[in-house]
């Protein structure tokens, strides 16, 4: 265990996994919240050619993610209208934003004299072995404010989760809430492309969260526990990673996928057990 | 992808005589492949989709795609056929996200989270596999985006099974389908068994994704299953019409993705997408300049029944 | 002139969800025409009532028996409407369609057009066409029956959904809360176009509801049911003080307006509420 820390690379690895892991699990509480799973999976996507077209045009890649990230869910705001954005328009959105990666990855591909060079993968997959220093660092405070931003709001933006029209009645601004929630998931979103990538930040995002709320039904202990739980995730995948030939992202989204499952199915029995017992005294007398 | 393209772009030039056009198009065998396999691969997913989208299922089949991305990476590892790979990967994947997203009623939370947590851990399978192949990062990318120039004469025909394979198994279930899909709960009093509908449901998207993938890849196989029907559902309230112009809609696409990636500079699946998008975009804009022309009507109706 | 045989035969029947008893030893005949409301406070069992008849939840004594036989599902001569919120306003099928579905939903296969007319089907398909504008004009629906189904405002829903249930041509009819979330105006042409079709076609309605006043006119008999027990009676007999003061076990009070509405005070509401709304 103390081994591995004499590693730069784990260092960094663990300092950039822990401050996206927090951020992750607590802004990842009101994605599920606000049943904005569908849409943060397809503002992940946009990641793709986000940071493609950046390339391409010689900026930070993280300039990219974040920028075409904020205009699909502009987009996506726009196309869906008044109604909560539909499964259908995020679904189309999607399927377009990915036809661009393909332009944007030839474009790519033919202007590096035609070699196959992996940043698109890293972008998708990420590397957090592979995370320098100042990367790291950056990615620790970009973390850090945008937790303390997002605590600084969440109960108002609780409240305009759960019950936007009372919310807006009582003088929470509902709009501007929903705005810069969704620019801190953009943010999130960029900062996690160099670490964990794109996808894989989805299953910090999502999994935790969903496991804290099937576990505690008040807000912020679920808050908390989902942002615990993903720090959990990120370090007992860091230290895997460490020890077997596997990628960190698949030992991350491995165990995240499994202590799922186990929950989902350790609740389902736990139920069926409940109910089992209650119906035998009801049916005895008769 | 692109490359071949590229170097017949100097050699072909588009004719203004449609017949010579076409008979350039079709000149090279790749290109009869690609436009075999494309046309099978479309009538089966304009049904298909049509159905997704019914069921407010777009993000179940986007998910289903990107588990074929483990199912093709895992199949290349093994040694076997992809299309193997890909069909016992999607139909884990869909019976799983069943299992594990059940809860009476369609659409909940609970299933999305599901389906989110499956297709993040199929997404790292799919990189776990490629790097125990140890392939390059072109694999990835032809998983990921489909290599439809490079199609054989036997995935034609896998394809072509395939496909008429999935469209039997919907011919059968469809009417019932719709039934669950629309009104689940009277459907059950009725005596359709929803569950067993669901689950073939599932797994006739699971073998869509997998006639799909070789050819345009598994984050666009998503495009064509999802926009052509959305559009049609713009553009009708009737499900067999609805059906039939999802179905057209997805050939018009990717008869045009082909052609136009042919004679241009453009990879296919960015042609595909941007017309199938600009479709959806228009009938969008058509059903949104009807319904103002009809809301004084509307309002007038509204106020006299009331 | 022989008696009416019973449409609709409760004996006995009670069920039991988890540790709980819904409802025990009910006894209930339903003529044909016989329009019977079913009330009671939340948590009560109505909805499970009706889906025992349907046969989709299991009895833990006594038996239904519908049309003659033991109550199973998918029978085509019970049209039945669930307790329900609106569809989604993106549900792009027609309500012609939907209640086209009533009909032809639970086959499987395609209508092939060339081998239909081999095998006479194609006036089927005719007849069935005309049957489901029938039922849409019956319900008054024809002038929004081709517009989708999300569009449309919740009366409308609703109508369409009637002529779903009516489309098989039931013989007993199974409505469950098809009153709720309707404004008063809908509500009473709802309840006088089921009391339409309880008498015209002689069909059996049982319907679920929370506001006995809007079909108070129409009805036959009431069900009451609560604390596990039931009481089964005209609406005079079982909405007066005496009775529901027993059924509940602590003084009720009804009042009667004097534009004939029936007003119940005190009765303990919400007893089980979270648990029938959540867990069911």
């Amino acid at each position: 265990m103390i081994e591995m820390w004499q590693y730069d690379f784990i260092r960094h690895a663990m300092l950039a996994g822990s401050a996206l892991a927090i951020v992750a699990g607590l802004i990842g509480y009101f994605v599920v919240a606000r049943r904005l799973i569908f849409t943060s999976d397809v503002l992940s996507h946009v990641a793709f050619p986000g940071a493609l077209i950046a390339i391409i045009l010689g900026v930070n890649p993280l300039l990219g993610v974040f920028g075409f990230a904020l205009l699909t869910a502009l987009g996506m705001g726009t196309l869906a209208g008044k109604t909560r954005a539909n499964d259908v328009t995020t679904g189309t959105l999607l399927a377009w934003v990915l036809g661009i990666g393909v332009l944007f990855l030839s474009i790519y591909a033919s202007g590096s004299s035609g070699a196959n060079s992996s940043a698109g993968i890293n972008v998708l997959f990420g590397s957090l072995f592979g995370i320098h220093a100042r990367e790291a660092w950056v990615v620790a405070i970009v973390g850090l404010l945008t937790t303390i931003v997002l605590l600084s709001i969440a109960r108002p933006l609780l409240f305009a989760s759960l019950d936007p029209a009372v919310a807006a009645s009582r003088g929470v601004p509902v709009r501007l809430l929903n705005i810069v929630f969704l620019i801190l998931l953009a943010i999130t979103i960029a900062e996690a492309v160099q670490a964990v990538g794109a996808l894989l930040l989805f299953a910090l995002l999502i999994t935790p969260a969903a496991i804290a709320r099937r576990l505690v039904a008040r807000p912020f202990t679920g808050m908390f526990l989902s942002a615990l739980l993903s720090l959990l995730f990120t370090w007992a995948g860091i230290t895997l990673a460490y020890y077997f030939p596997y990628p960190v992202s698949f030992c991350l989204t491995a165990l995240v996928f499994v202590a799922y499952v186990s929950v989902v199915v350790v609740q389902r029995v736990l139920r069926q057990r409940i109910y089992q017992r209650r119906a035998r005294p009801a049916h005895a007398p008769a | 992808m692109t490359m071949p393209t590229s170097a017949l772009t100097l050699l072909l030039q588009p004719s203004w005589n449609p017949v010579e056009t076409l008979r350039m198009l079709l000149s090279y065998h790749f290109m009869q492949n690609a436009f075999l396999a494309g046309t099978f691969i479309a009538l089966l997913a304009g049904p298909v989709g049509y159905f997704m989208v019914l069921r407010g299922q777009s993000f179940l089949g986007h998910a289903l795609a990107h588990v074929g991305f483990a199912g093709a990476a895992g199949a290349v590892w093994l040694g076997i056929s992809p299309v193997v790979g890909l069909l016992v990967f999607g139909a884990l994947a869909a019976l799983g996200i069943g299992a594990l997203g059940e809860r009476g009623g369609r659409l909940s939370v609970e299933s999305d989270i599901a389906i989110g947590t499956v297709l993040v851990f199929s997404l790292s399978l799919g990189l776990l596999f490629i790097r125990l192949a140890s392939s390059y990062a072109a694999n990835i990318y032809a998983f990921l985006f489909g290599t439809v120039l490079g199609i054989r004469d036997r995935d034609v025909v896998v394809i072509a099974v395939m496909a008429a394979l999935g469209l039997l198994v919907l011919a059968v279930i469809a009417r019932p389908l719709l039934f669950v899909s629309v009104d689940p709960e009277v459907a059950a009093a009725r005596g359709v068994p929803v569950r067993l509908l669901a689950y073939a449901f599932l797994l006739l998207l699971a073998l869509s994704v997998a006639v799909a993938v070789q050819v345009i890849g598994v984050l666009l196989i998503f495009a064509l299953l999802v926009t052509p029907a959305a559009t049609a559902q713009q553009l009708t309230t009737r499900p067999a019409l609805g059906i039939v112009l999802s179905t057209s809609l997805a050939l018009i696409v990717i008869w045009l993705g082909l052609s136009v990636a042919y004679f241009t500079d453009y990879p296919v699946g960015f042609v595909v997408t941007t017309i199938a998008f600009v479709f959806f975009l228009l009938a969008r804009a058509r059903r949104g300049w009807r319904a103002n022309a009809w809301r004084p009507a509307r309002i007038a109706r509204a106020g006299g029944v009331r | 002139m022989d008696m009416k045989q019973p449409v609709i035969e409760f004996e006995g029947a009670a069920v039991t969800l988890g540790e709980r008893t819904l409802w025990h030893d009910v006894n209930l005949r339903v003529l044909p025409g016989e329009f019977i409301a079913i009330l009671g406070p939340n948590g009560a069992g109505k909805s499970t009532l009706i889906k025992a008849i349907l046969g989709l939840i299991p009895l833990s004594a006594g038996r239904i028996r519908v049309l003659g036989r033991t109550s199973h599902r998918g029978s085509t001569e019970i049209g039945y409407l669930p307790q329900r919120h609106a569809f989604d306003a993106d549900t792009r099928i027609r309500g012609r369609d939907l209640v086209q579905l009533g009909l032809s939903g639970t086959r499987w296969g395609l209508p092939l057009p060339g081998l239909r007319r081999l095998w006479g089907g194609d006036r089927t398909a005719r007849a069935e066409a005309k049957r489901v504008q029938e039922v849409i004009d019956l319900v008054g629906a024809a002038a929004y029956a081709d517009r989708a189904i999300g569009e449309l405002s919740g009366g409308e829903q609703q109508r369409l959904l009637i002529a779903q249930s009516l489309v098989t041509r039931p013989r007993v009819l199974l409505l469950d809360e098809p009153l709720d979330s309707l404004d008063l105006n809908s509500q009473q042409a709802v309840s006088a176009l089921i009391h339409r079709v309880a008498s015209e076609f002689d069909v059996a309605v049982l319907l679920v509801a929370h506001d006995v006043n809007a079909i108070l006119p129409y009805l036959d008999r009431v069900l009451y049911i609560a604390r596990g027990q039931t009481v089964l009676g005209t609406p005079h007999e079982v909405m007066s003080e005496e009775t529901l003061s027993h059924l509940y076990d602590t003084p009720i009070e009804v009042l009667h307006t004097r534009d004939g509405r029936i007003v119940v005070v005190g009765q303990p509401e919400g007893v089980a509420y979270h648990a029938h709304d959540h867990a069911h």
